[in-house]
């Protein structure tokens, strides 16, 4: 397989409170190339930390990962990581950014060049000589996209990307990745918290539950691109997903409120 | 700026020139004691006009440069140190708040004991005055760069070195530039008691030799020149280029 997470399990541990916390375990995910592969779960249910794993930010305490048979252990420029935060560099105009992971291999012409393509993609071409406090939330997100590709990496892990964007934006992004997919053929990592996010854009949905973190369900989208929110078979599937994660939702909403409870009392 | 701003910092300065010519008109104080703003004013002129006060600042400005730039040097390679290493800023970043805290005139008798009554003691104490100062942003340059931004950089294969100089010191430019304005701040006192306690030349050594000749225009004088130096040093270059780089790097809207 392509992207082979085998048992993972990840510990957090707190040596000063001599605690730790069991995130997940045994999680068995297998991707094949050019899938578009969404990770949808309610907070705290280690979906982030997942990707992270993915990109080798952080290590697994269990089970381990492997992309075209190559271990994972740390991150490496064949996965690029697109983050809910653009983190860009504001000391670098918008394709000194792109051309960040690329100066080490391509001479500066080259490097441009490459950017170039990349920016285009993303419809910032007009934008390359900008700097990053001149743009939109919507416009440093997609510069971030274009970083994350321009490494030409063989998957493209996104954490939320469109999270903190406006609903209008968010859309605009949603259909340009889409497209962007089709024309990079890349294999997409994609973690969420939107389940119509999710059903618009992926193959296929990877459901987290909480408490511990575990899969839930693994479900196939065989449905037409694109997909309209009005279409009776999303609105099936959204259903049977916000069936899925009432259980989980409710368990994390149980805690919270018994919490603030201990809290006040 | 503003004009209206402007005006009303004009009409401020005029009443406080008129306040201070009725207070001479008055003579309640000789004056000796208390000249006249028309005489300060002549005394400005004249020093400027003979070259006097020109030379003293060329000094002053001599000692400034070579000390300041000093502190900046070793005040950036001792806060690198401290941010990076956290050993070294457990064992020995609370010392620099300390030295921080002492006053810069402190430093001069040592200075004196050590170097004599020469340049190079005022060189010396202008250094101590402004390299804490710098040590300590820098140190919360390195220490205060945005963990995303480092794990945005992991992501795309940086580490180590590359690391450091590609995204640790640039991210850390912002806390760089707050450091040398108010490096410049420090010293530029630091010079002023170094060089009063000097055998001269320098602005503070011209202001204390006017003090020995009882030249109260003079001393009123200098205290404008400093003061006015002090104000758009800051005003027009250091908070300048610190404001520019705050916008670049999105740290102000």
């Amino acid at each position: 397989m392509f992207l082979q997470m085998e048992n993972i399990g990840k510990t957090f541990i707190d040596q000063e409170k001599q605690s730790s916390f069991e995130v997940f375990s045994d999680i068995r995910i297998t991707i094949p190339e050019n899938q578009f592969v969404s990770i949808l779960g309610p907070s705290g249910c280690g979906k982030s930390t997942l990707l992270s794993i993915v990109a080798g930010l952080e290590n697994t305490t269990e089970g381990s990962i492997s992309l075209q048979g190559k271990e994972i252990n740390k991150p490496g420029p064949d996965r690029g990581m697109v983050f809910q935060q653009p983190s860009l560099f504001p000391w670098l105009d918008v394709r000194g950014n792109v051309t960040f992971p690329l100066r080490k291999r391509l001479s500066k012409q080259d490097a441009d060049n490459h950017a170039d393509r990349f920016l285009k993609m993303v419809q910032l071409s007009k934008f390359k000589n900008h700097y990053i406090y001149e743009l939109s939330g919507g416009m440093q997100q997609r510069v971030a996209i274009a970083r994350a590709l321009a490494m030409d990496p063989k998957v493209l892990l996104m954490d939320e990307p469109f999270g903190a964007l406006d609903e209008q934006t968010r859309h605009i992004l949603q259909d340009k990745l889409l497209d962007i997919w089709q024309e990079t053929q890349k294999t997409i990592l994609f973690v969420t918290h939107s389940i119509q996010e999710a059903i618009k854009l992926s193959d296929r949905i990877i459901v987290m539950g909480t408490r511990p973190g575990r899969i839930i369900s693994d479900i196939p989208i065989d449905l037409q691109r694109p997909r309209e929110r009005e279409d009776r078979n999303v609105i099936e599937l959204e259903q049977h997903i916000m069936e899925l994660l009432k259980i989980e939702i409710n368990k994390v909403l149980k805690e919270e409120l018994s919490d603030e409870f201990q809290h006040s009392s | 700026m503003n004009f209206s701003i402007a005006v009303k910092r004009m009409i401020f300065l005029v009443v406080v020139l008129g306040i201070w010519q009725t207070i001479y008109s008055l003579n309640i104080f000789e004056a000796i004691v208390f000249p006249s703003p028309s005489t300060v004013a002549t005394t400005l002129y004249e020093g400027f006009a003979s070259g006097e006060f020109v030379e003293a600042l060329g000094a002053s400005f001599k000692h400034l440069l070579a000390g300041m730039s000093l502190a900046i040097v070793i005040g950036t390679i001792v806060g690198v140190i401290l941010g990076k290493s956290k050993q070294a800023d457990e064992t020995a970043g609370m010392y620099l708040i300390a030295l921080q805290s002492i006053p810069s005139i402190v430093w001069v008798p040592l200075a004196i004991m050590l170097f004599g009554f020469t340049e190079f003691s005022v060189i010396f104490v202008v250094v101590l005055g402004g390299t804490f100062v710098m040590a300590i942003n820098v140190r919360s340059a390195i220490q205060n760069v945005s963990p995303q931004l480092i794990r945005a950089a992991r992501t795309m294969g940086t580490k180590g070195m590359e690391l450091f100089y590609r995204v640790e010191i640039p991210a850390g430019i912002p806390y760089f530039m707050t450091g040398i304005r108010l490096a410049w701040a420090f010293s530029w006192r630091a010079l002023m008691a170094g060089e009063l306690l000097s055998n001269g030349p320098g602005l503070g050594y011209s202001l204390s030799y006017a003090q020995d000749y009882a030249r109260m225009d003079q001393v009123i004088g200098i205290i404008i020149i400093i003061g006015v130096i002090g104000a758009f040093m800051d005003h027009f270059v250091f908070s300048k280029l610190e404001h520019t780089v705050r916008k670049r790097w999105g740290l102000l809207r």
